[in-house]
C-alpha cells in the first residue's frame, strides 16, 4: 500500500459539552475519492474544519504526505499542499474570476510579506503565478467568466469558482465540503465531470449530500451519525450495510 | 455592515489627469504665492503623505486606526531630541532615525493591535496612541504639556531647511516619491494579499498567505511613513508638542481618507489637500450677528464629511469615477 497523502488518526472535537467528531481516523490516497456522507449534524463539515486547520482538534494527530501537522494554522497546510473548498460560497466577491485566482496562485511563491521585494515587482508579471491561475482556469471551465466580477455570477458558477481557487494554489489533498450545494442538475453535472477529472493527481475528500453524485464518484466511503462513524469501506459495501440503511441511506433514497 | 467594495485601486483617466495638473500647480506655486502661502501649502504636502500613510491601512488593508498620530508625533520628537539648541541636525542622519523611531513603535504596538478585528482594532490603536500621547504629555523631560522647539531646522547636503522654498521641494519630492511608492505597492503581490485581506481576510489564510505578518507589515510601513510626515512637521514648523499625536490628529487623518476616497492613495492625497481648504474656508467664515460662524468651523466640517459620506461613498475622487466602469 502507498503513503496516505493525508493521514488523521482519533480526530476529536468537542463544543463545550458537544462532541460534534468523536474518534475519527481516515487515510486519503493519491487517485482517490474518499467521500463522507452523513446525515445534517453528523460532523461532516466540523471534521473538514479538523483536516484543513481551520479550527484546532481537541486530540488527535494529523500528517500531510508523511509529516506530523498537528495543530498548524491553516495557512502552513495550505502552503504544504493542501487544499480546500467551503460549503458555503467564500470567495473574493468583489474581484473577478480572473483575480480570484490570482490572488490564490500567488500564494505558493509568496515572498515574506516584510522582504521589500514583494513591495515593488509587479504581481501579474510573475509567469508562474500567471500559468498557475490560467491552468485553473482552464480546468474548472470559467474561461467565460474570466472578466466577470464574481459577486454577479450565478451560483452555480461562483461554486466552480469555489474549487477553482483552490486548484490555483496547486494542491495536491482536496477537501471540498459540499461543492454540489444549491446546484440545479445541469450544474451538478458539470460539477461531477470536473471532480471525475481531478480525480486523477489529487488526494481527494468529499463530503456531500448528494447520493447519486457521491456514489457515481467515491471510490471510498465514510458514513458519519453524530460524530462518530458507524461504516467505512467500498460504495458497495456501504451500500448492503445495515446500520447505515437504518441510520441515513433508507431516509433519503427512494 | 455593506459588503467591502472591489477595485478602489483603478485610477480614472480624470483623477489621473488632475494629479498631473496639481503636480504642476504645486511646482510652480512657490514662485508665484507668498512666503505665508508656501508654507501653508508645504504643511498640506505633509499631511497629505500623512493621510496616504494611513491610507494603507484604512483602504488598502481595511484597517482603520484611530491611534495613526502616535508615530506622526514620535517622529517629530526624535528630530527635537537630535537637534542641538545651537545648530540644525543632519537630516541625513534624523529622518531615517526618526522613520525607524516610528517603524519601531508601530512594529511594537502592532504586534498586539492586529490581532484585534474591526470595532476592537478601532479601540485599541486609540488607546496605545493615548498612552503615548500622556507619556510625553505628562513627562517634563519630553517636553511635557508645552512640548520642544527645533531652535535651528535640519540641513545636509546644502539643503537647508532653514530656506522655505528647501524645505518646500524636499517635501514635494517625499510627496511625491510616498505616492509612487504606495502606488507601486498596491500592485506588488504584497499589495493585492492587503486587498485580499481587506476583502476577505479568513479565505486568504485559507489560500496560505499567514495574515498576522501582512497586517503586522502593513502596520509598520504606514507607522514609517506617518513618520516621514512628523519628522518635516517638526522640521517645518520648528516645534512639537504633544497635539501632533492627539486624538484630534488621527480622527482629522481618517476624515482626509475618507474625504478623498479611500484605498487607491490618490484618494487620501486629493483628501488631505481638500480637508485643509476646506478647513481654512470654515475658519475665515465671518460673525454673523452674535453668532461667529469661523469658531464653529468642526460644526460645518462634521456636516461636510457626513454629506459627502452620504451621497459620495467613495469620497471626492469617487464623484469622478465613471459609475460601474467594472463589469463590462
Amino acid at each position: 500500500m502507498t503513503e496516505p497523502m493525508l493521514k488523521a488518526s482519533s480526530l476529536t472535537k468537542r463544543f463545550g459539552g458537544l462532541l460534534a467528531v468523536n474518534d475519527v481516523s481516515l487515510s486519503l490516497y493519491k487517485d482517490q475519492l474518499h467521500a463522507v456522507i452523513g446525515p445534517n449534524g453528523a460532523g461532516k463539515t466540523t471534521l473538514t474544519h479538523l483536516l484543513s486547520g481551520d479550527i484546532p482538534a481537541s486530540s488527535g494527530e494529523l500528517w500531510l504526505k508523511g509529516q506530523a501537522v498537528t495543530g498548524w494554522p491553516h495557512h502552513r497546510l495550505s502552503l504544504q499542499g493542501l487544499g480546500r473548498s467551503y460549503q458555503k460560497t467564500n470567495v473574493f466577491l468583489p474581484l473577478t474570476v480572473w483575480e480570484n485566482l490570482m490572488l490564490a496562485a500567488q500564494a505558493k511563491d509568496a515572498l515574506a510579506p516584510f522582504n521589500p521585494l514583494s513591495w515593488f515587482i509587479r504581481a501579474d508579471r510573475n509567469l508562474s503565478v500567471v500559468e498557475r491561475a490560467e491552468r485553473a482556469l482552464q480546468l474548472s471551465g470559467l474561461v467565460a467568466s474570466k472578466n466577470k466580477t464574481a459577486a454577479i455570477l450565478s451560483h452555480g458558477i461562483q461554486r466552480q469558482l469555489e474549487i477553482a481557487m483552490v486548484l490555483a494554489t496547486a494542491p495536491d489533498v482536496l477537501l471540498l465540503d459540499e461543492p454540489l450545494a444549491g446546484m440545479g442538475a445541469a450544474e451538478a453535472e458539470t460539477m461531477v465531470a470536473l471532480l471525475q477529472s481531478l480525480k486523477k493527481d489529487h488526494a481527494m475528500l468529499l463530503v456531500e449530500h448528494d447520493m447519486d453524485a457521491v456514489f457515481a464518484l467515491a471510490d471510498v466511503l465514510t458514513v458519519m451519525v453524530n460524530g462518530t462513524v458507524i461504516a467505512s469501506g467500498t460504495p458497495e459495501a456501504i451500500r448492503s450495510d445495515a446500520k447505515v440503511q437504518a441510520a441515513y441511506l433508507g431516509e433519503t433514497t427512494p | 455592515m455593506s459588503t467591502p467594495q472591489g477595485h478602489l485601486e483603478t485610477l480614472p483617466r480624470s483623477v489621473q489627469i488632475l494629479l498631473g495638473l496639481g503636480l504642476i500647480a504645486l511646482l510652480a506655486f512657490p514662485f508665484a504665492g507668498q512666503d505665508f502661502y508656501t508654507q501653508m501649502v508645504t504643511r498640506m504636502m505633509i499631511l497629505a503623505i500623512f493621510a496616504m500613510s494611513l491610507d494603507l491601512l484604512q483602504g488598502i488593508t481595511g484597517l482603520v486606526s484611530l491611534g495613526h498620530a502616535a508615530y506622526f508625533g514620535v517622529a517629530g520628537y526624535v528630530l527635537a531630541f537630535l537637534s542641538p539648541a545651537d545648530a540644525g541636525a543632519s537630516w541625513l542622519t534624523s529622518l531615517p532615525l526618526a522613520v525607524l523611531a516610528s517603524a519601531l513603535l508601530a512594529l511594537t504596538i502592532g504586534f498586539f493591535v492586529v490581532r484585534t478585528q474591526g470595532i476592537y482594532f478601532i479601540m485599541v490603536t486609540m488607546a496605545f496612541a493615548q498612552m503615548v500621547y500622556f507619556l510625553f504629555f505628562d513627562n517634563k523631560a519630553l517636553g511635557g504639556s508645552d512640548g520642544l522647539y527645533v531652535n535651528v531646522r535640519p540641513a545636509a547636503l546644502g539643503l537647508d531647511f532653514e530656506n522655505k522654498l528647501v524645505m518646500y521641494f524636499f517635501t514635494l519630492a517625499c510627496l511625491v516619491l510616498t505616492y509612487a511608492f504606495l502606488r507601486r505597492l498596491l500592485w506588488s503581490p504584497f499589495g493585492r494579499t492587503l486587498n485580499g485581506i481587506r476583502l476577505n481576510e479568513h479565505r486568504t489564510q485559507a489560500l496560505g498567505y499567514a495574515s498576522f505578518s501582512y497586517k503586522l507589515t502593513a502596520f509598520t510601513l504606514a507607522g514609517a511613513l506617518a513618520g516621514l510626515a512628523g519628522y518635516l512637521w517638526a522640521a517645518q514648523s520648528g516645534y512639537v508638542n504633544p497635539e501632533l499625536m492627539g486624538f484630534h490628529m488621527s480622527a482629522h487623518a481618517i476624515m482626509m481618507v475618507i474625504l478623498g476616497g479611500m484605498g487607491n492613495v490618490a484618494g487620501a492625497l486629493i483628501g488631505a489637500f481638500g480637508f485643509e481648504l476646506f478647513l481654512h474656508f470654515f475658519k475665515d467664515l465671518p460673525k454673523v450677528g452674535e453668532f461667529d460662524l469661523g469658531k464653529h468651523w468642526q460644526l460645518w466640517m462634521g456636516s461636510l464629511i457626513v454629506l459627502v459620506v452620504v451621497v459620495a461613498p467613495q469620497g471626492l475622487m469617487g464623484m469622478l469615477r465613471p459609475r460601474s466602469s467594472h463589469n463590462d
